[in-house]
């Protein structure tokens, strides 16, 4: 069977953060972007030649670079805090509880190459925490966009929303999942494939390797519902809750530790409400070895056939 | 306004601060003490701000970021009418809106949340920032501490006000020499400071802290040097104007008892013009 995911034209997010953010920017002369140095990774150069004046690249100083986004945003601009996610949220986590999340200024966090995307640079670079550590701070939208479609929808939601938002952005290419025009609703899962033998969810790079684990269940007569859970807080508690009731059975995967991210918060939803057996993926709780982003999930049993097999073990324990 | 009414409501701030930490068993009234002229000379006579339209875009910013002396700042905006007078009563009490640090979305007038210390600079410098993308007028005042000054984040937000050539900001750096602990001077002495701010490209000037024609000369737009943000560093006590608390490190957060709050009260009403 043909599958559904197109795995010859792989994306890179950034692309569509930073085209996105420059359309933003061309209609309205609030949006500004604060980086640390990193105008490259952060893909801003086209947003610097355009409006040079209103990148703010404070240097290497993190924790200056949150505060002069709340500063900005007190100031009635826009900001757009850019940085790799693994400094920009361990780096600057006070900043972002008191001057953003406590404060409740209106500024959108951008973690660039977030997760693993760092891969051979190793674990100083992985930014595998920041769901736990943000997830544990009230008043944070906390997104994780699975392609360029919701990466460009999650950016105009944000620029839209009136409140701290963080963005969780990767560099690693992938496929095309949800349809052009699709928009993005905060604290909605998308359903991407129905199935009643149990449920799997995902966000971020996960989603297409999620997908593509149901295709593989599906040959063995395994019906695996996919849900595309972007926003892991405010997390879709309903969708949780009738996954749980009509599936039986919860496996999530994601590019992180499967300590306090998206596993957590999907598990926390169906203790409260409706317990069934699950399974939590992710980095299990050590200092990745080396290897690339795709090898790591691999490695990590977060292959297509990797998540398949966990997926038939989990659904033995209905 | 005049100098010798700055001096009338910063004793009336300073009593009314002394009866609020008596009253509530808690307070930081050591840097209270040491900050009130400041806080006077700026919402009596320096900032642009209206109580009545607190969000008011072309208003002037002051941060406190040294947070703990929030009761300072709250009475101080009771005094200019942000808040009702009568609510310091209220401070720290459950529920109240007066807590230990300043918090924007509850209390008008208070423009970030403070407490953890180094962070009122870097959000001074953004808001700075601001007003010269939107080529506005208004200025940013941000008071830190002087033990604060430990904190690495301030020199990360003191590069860039520096290459930013930010003079609509203006930090004033309450200088009583003493941390909750101890003196700077025995903990991590960053004296002398002025020396260390004008190399990083600030134009610097010292004052005597408690002194309102020099703090508002200090502060006034003339003051400004072109293309440099500015640094005061204001020479204070610690527990100002009450005998025995004044520069004792053990006046950082203590209460004053009866007969303690008998006599500093005294005092201030002495001192009184």
């Amino acid at each position: 069977m043909k599958s559904s995911v197109n795995l010859s034209a792989l994306h890179d997010c950034r692309d569509a953060f930073t085209q996105t953010l420059e359309a933003l920017a061309a209609q309205d002369e609030r949006v500004v972007a604060v980086c640390n140095d990193s105008v490259g990774s952060s893909k801003l150069g086209g947003f610097r030649d355009k409006w040079p004046e209103r990148l703010i690249n404070v240097g290497i100083a993190e924790q200056n670079m949150v505060g002069v986004g709340a500063g900005l945003a007190n100031g009635g601009k826009l900001p757009f805090v850019c940085g790799a996610s693994c400094f920009l949220t361990g780096r600057a986590l006070e900043q972002i509880k008191a001057d953003i999340a406590y404060s409740d200024a209106n500024v959108k966090l951008c973690g660039i190459s977030s997760g693993m995307a760092y891969g051979e640079l190793g674990p100083t670079h992985h930014s595998t925490e920041d769901f736990a550590w943000l997830r544990a701070i009230p008043n944070i939208t906390i997104i994780a966009p699975c392609d360029r479609i919701e990466t460009a929808a999650a950016v105009k939601f944000a620029a839209a929303h009136t409140g701290p938002v963080f963005l969780r952005l990767s560099r690693v290419g992938v496929p095309d999942l949800l349809p052009e025009n699709h928009v993005f609703e905060p604290g909605r899962a998308n359903s991407l494939r129905d199935g009643s033998d149990l449920t799997l969810i995902a966000n971020g790079v996960l989603s297409h390797r999620a997908l593509l684990a149901a295709e593989r269940l599906a040959e063995q007569g395994i019906a695996a519902r996919v849900l595309n859970m972007a926003t892991v807080r405010p997390i879709d508690t309903d969708a949780i809750i009738q996954a749980a009731r009509e599936t039986g059975a919860i496996l999530t995967c994601e590019e992180h530790t499967i300590h306090g991210g998206l596993g957590s918060a999907v598990a926390e939803v169906v203790v409260d409400n409706h317990p069934v057996p699950m399974t939590r993926l992710g980095v299990p709780g050590i200092f990745p070895p080396t290897g690339s982003a795709n090898f790591l999930l691999d490695e990590f049993g977060m292959s297509p056939e990797g998540i398949a097999a966990s997926a038939a073990e989990l659904i033995k324990r209905k | 306004m005049e100098p010798n009414d700055l001096r009338q409501i910063a004793n009336r701030i300073r009593r009314r601060d002394l009866q609020a930490v008596f009253e509530a068993g808690a307070g930081h009234i050591g840097g209270e003490m040491s900050v009130t002229d400041l806080l006077t000379a700026l919402y009596f006579h320096v900032l642009n701000v209206n109580p009545d339209k607190p969000l008011d875009p072309d208003r002037d910013r002051l941060i406190l970021s040294k947070g703990h002396a929030a009761l300072a700042l709250y009475v101080t905006l009771a005094e200019k009418g942000f808040i009702p007078k009568a609510e310091i009563s209220t401070f720290l009490q459950p529920h109240a809106r007066l807590n230990g640090h300043p918090n924007r979305t509850k209390v008008p007038g208070v423009e970030t949340n403070t407490g953890p210390l180094g962070h009122g600079l870097p959000v001074a410098v953004g808001m700075a920032q601001a007003a010269k993308l939107n080529r506005a007028g208004w200025r940013t005042f941000v008071i830190t501490g002087d033990g604060e000054m430990q904190e690495g984040s301030n020199w990360e937000a003191i590069m860039a006000a520096a290459q930013f050539r930010l003079d609509n900001l203006t930090l004033i750096i309450d200088h009583n020499r003493l941390q909750q602990g101890a003196r700077l001077a025995d903990t991590n002495n960053l004296m002398p400071l002025a020396p260390k701010l004008a190399a990083f490209g600030w134009a610097v000037e010292e004052i005597d802290g408690h002194d309102m024609v020099q703090i508002c000369k200090a502060l006034a737009p003339e003051a400004v040097t072109p293309g440099r943000p500015r640094c005061v560093v204001a020479h204070t006590n610690k527990g100002r104007g009450i005998s025995f608390m004044q520069d004792n490190v053990a006046w950082h957060h203590k209460v004053p008892d009866e007969t303690q709050y008998r006599q500093a009260l005294a005092e201030l009403e002495e001192a009184a013009v």
